[in-house]
């Protein structure tokens, strides 16, 4: 039997497409069926709004959406800003670029946990920045406003997923023809011109790929918020976690992630759309 | 002064001479070419102008104003790239008012400046398509428009047409020629095609492994190359080996083969003296087909409508001579040199 070309596409993709329908799609379902249902003692009750009700009415809730979202937006911010300079330096002046690029993502091939924990011992109570700020008498006592609040959380995740940012926006630079540099120069353009009229736009791509590659997790990390957060650093994710294994609400979970994913979903698509907007006016 | 003036310039790149000690005179409204083989340097002198590479040495001045230092934003130039660097970004009408912007014109003027432009490089209507989606001839003339808009005092072209297909390539020298004709700016054009090169410009210099060989007008140089490089890499032309016997109002020379000659003084190039060996050279349809001359047999013919060119195969010389013309024969035919095309070269 002959197979047109997208039916060999689809042979391909059959066994991606069977994992991810498993792993993905169907957990997915099942969330979406119980956050439609109500909680009956140990048993799902009938079906019904009430979880995204009691969402969506909260003002609690709505606090912690807004705090999640502006910690991994700053997160985001603080990555993208810190990892572009990074990037630029290694595609545009570094001699040796694998192995500068090598350098910079080997903190990343340690767990996720350990780096968490590292922040954790530099920024506490005892911790490095505490004990080298008294010995240099730059303090009298201990800082306590370092750790267990948005702030750690933020430098914990900036750190944590700066090479998540690095690696697309180095791709992105690297591609540029240097002759549309030197062109530009040609036309006019001094060095600062030059980059906000071909380098920016031109990485723009890598930009945005970096941004939601960062977004879209740490809006969901629990990890983070968890150990370095304390309870004003709290996240979103962390009470998901109580309502399924805790308080055992998972229609109230279910809801609560849902209710996540679409926020998180809306804002990547308008900061997506905003982002290609600005790039078309800047000529 | 010359408009454009480069005296002495030299560049080397990890200690290997790319450009070494040119000079170069061009006056203003010039449509100059600087011909030569490929990684002759020609790219390095032109981007060495354009403000992209430093000089090691010497001087490059624009209208009176040595611009060594000075940076490719600031210098009264612009360039048309070898790849033609369209920024891929921006759409055809703002590619071509790119160079505008900071010009800060009012609105009306910028657009009714690019919208001219557009319509000299005949791209109208164009302006609002993506620069992916624009042919080989059509990018070709948005850098030229994108160039060509500022209003430089020169415009520097790295092969600007090698890029496209024969007919396109002829029908953009024309172009090129009516436009710089019509924007009357100096217009410095590198190219390894001698026919491009002969055809569009007023004056060419022949550059060979970074050195300038020669500079004249096209008549000239075709018919008065000043050395066998020139010689051979412009058009086809066939050498013999002779001495200078005598130098007077005409010059005498034993050619060997074909015989004892004399010819025009201004037939030989400058420095050569009694005694030396020089090269004699002809081109192919200065030699003659005749009842009497030097014997030889035709090795091949090939024909090329009005007339043919043949490989003649002499006694006592390895190397057949090209002739171009129409043989009376086949087989054994009668060559002769007429003195007034013959051109001594120094035998380097
Ligand atoms: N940035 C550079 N670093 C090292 N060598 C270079 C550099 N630029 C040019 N060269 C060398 O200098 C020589 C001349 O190069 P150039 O580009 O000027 O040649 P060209 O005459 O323009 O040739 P083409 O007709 O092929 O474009 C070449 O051998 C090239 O390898
Ligand atoms: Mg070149």
């Amino acid at each position: 039997m002959a197979i047109g070309n997208s039916g060999k596409g689809y042979v391909l993709l059959a066994p991606t497409l069977l994992v991810m329908g498993l792993a993905l799609a169907a957990p997915l379902l099942l969330l979406a069926v119980y956050s439609l249902h109500d909680q009956n003692g140990l048993a799902l009750g009938g079906w019904t709004l009430a979880q995204y009700r009691a969402v969506l009415a909260s003002a609690g809730y709505r606090s912690l959406f807004l705090r999640s979202i502006a910690i991994s937006g700053l997160v985001t911010l603080v990555t993208v800003a810190l990892a572009y300079p990074m990037a630029y330096f290694v595609a545009f002046h570094a001699r040796r670029k694998f192995a500068w690029l090598i350098a910079l993502t080997i903190p990343f091939w340690t767990s996720y946990l350990l780096r968490v924990f590292a922040w954790k011992i530099i920024l506490g109570f005892d911790g490095v920045i505490n004990s080298a700020a008294l010995r240099l008498h730059l303090i009298d006592q201990p800082l306590s406003l370092l750790l267990y609040n948005p702030f750690a959380v933020v430098v914990t995740l900036a750190h944590a997923w700066a090479a998540f940012a690095i690696l697309p926006i180095y791709v992105s630079l690297e591609k540029i023809d240097r002759s549309l540099l030197e062109a530009a120069g040609d036309l006019g353009d001094g060095a600062l011109r030059r980059f906000l009229r071909i380098t920016l736009p031109l990485s723009l791509p890598g930009v945005i790929g970096a941004a939601i590659l960062i977004f879209v997790p740490t809006t969901g990390d629990y990890v983070t918020p968890e150990l370095v957060g304390g309870t004003k650093g709290t996240m979103i994710a962390n009470v998901i976690e109580v309502q399924f294994n805790s308080v055992g609400n998972w229609p109230l979970g279910a809801a609560l992630s849902l209710v996540s994913m679409a926020m998180v979903a809306v804002i990547a698509a308008l900061f997506v759309a905003s982002a290609r907007a600005a790039a078309k006016a800047a000529r | 002064m010359s408009f454009l003036s480069v005296s002495r310039v030299s560049k080397s790149f990890g200690g290997a001479a790319v450009v070494d000690a040119v000079d170069l005179s061009i006056e203003r409204g010039e449509f100059f070419a600087l011909l030569g083989p490929s990684g002759c340097g020609k790219t390095t002198l032109l981007r060495m102008i354009g403000g992209f590479e430093t000089p090691d040495n010497g001087t490059i001045a624009i209208d009176g104003e040595v611009m060594n230092t000075v940076p490719p934003h600031r210098r009264p130039t612009n360039m048309v790239f070898q790849n033609y660097a369209i920024f891929p970004h921006l759409n055809v009408f703002d590619n071509i008012a790119y160079g505008l912007r900071r010009l800060r014109l009012r609105k009306d003027e910028l657009r009714a400046r690019a919208e001219a432009m557009l319509a000299t490089v005949r791209l109208e209507g164009l302006g609002e398509r993506a620069a992916g989606q624009l042919s080989g001839g059509q990018r070709q003339r948005v850098a030229l428009a994108r160039a060509l808009v500022r209003e430089p005092k020169l415009l520097l072209l790295d092969e600007p047409l090698g890029a496209l297909d024969k007919r396109l390539r002829e029908a953009m020298q024309v172009e090129l020629r009516a436009i710089q004709r019509k924007v009357g700016i100096t217009f410095l054009l590198v190219t390894h095609d001698q026919e491009e090169a002969l055809s569009l410009s007023d004056r060419v210099a022949v550059m060979g492994a970074g050195r300038i060989l020669q500079v004249a007008a096209p008549r000239e140089l075709y018919e008065r190359p000043n050395c066998r490089a020139v010689a051979d890499f412009i058009g086809d032309m066939n050498f013999f080996h002779a001495t200078v016997r005598q130098i007077g109002d005409s010059v005498t020379v034993n050619a060997g083969l074909l015989g004892i000659l004399a010819l025009p003084r201004a037939n030989l190039a400058p420095g050569i003296r009694t005694d030396d060996h020089i090269l004699l050279a002809i081109r192919p349809e200065h030699v003659g087909f005749s009842e009497a001359g030097v014997a030889g047999e035709i090795a091949s013919a090939t024909f090329l409508g009005e007339r043919s060119h043949y490989h003649v195969k002499i006694a006592g010389r390895s190397d057949p001579v090209s002739v171009s013309g129409i043989a009376p024969t086949h087989g054994t035919v009668h060559l002769v040199f007429p003195p007034d095309h013959l051109i001594g070269l120094p035998n380097a």
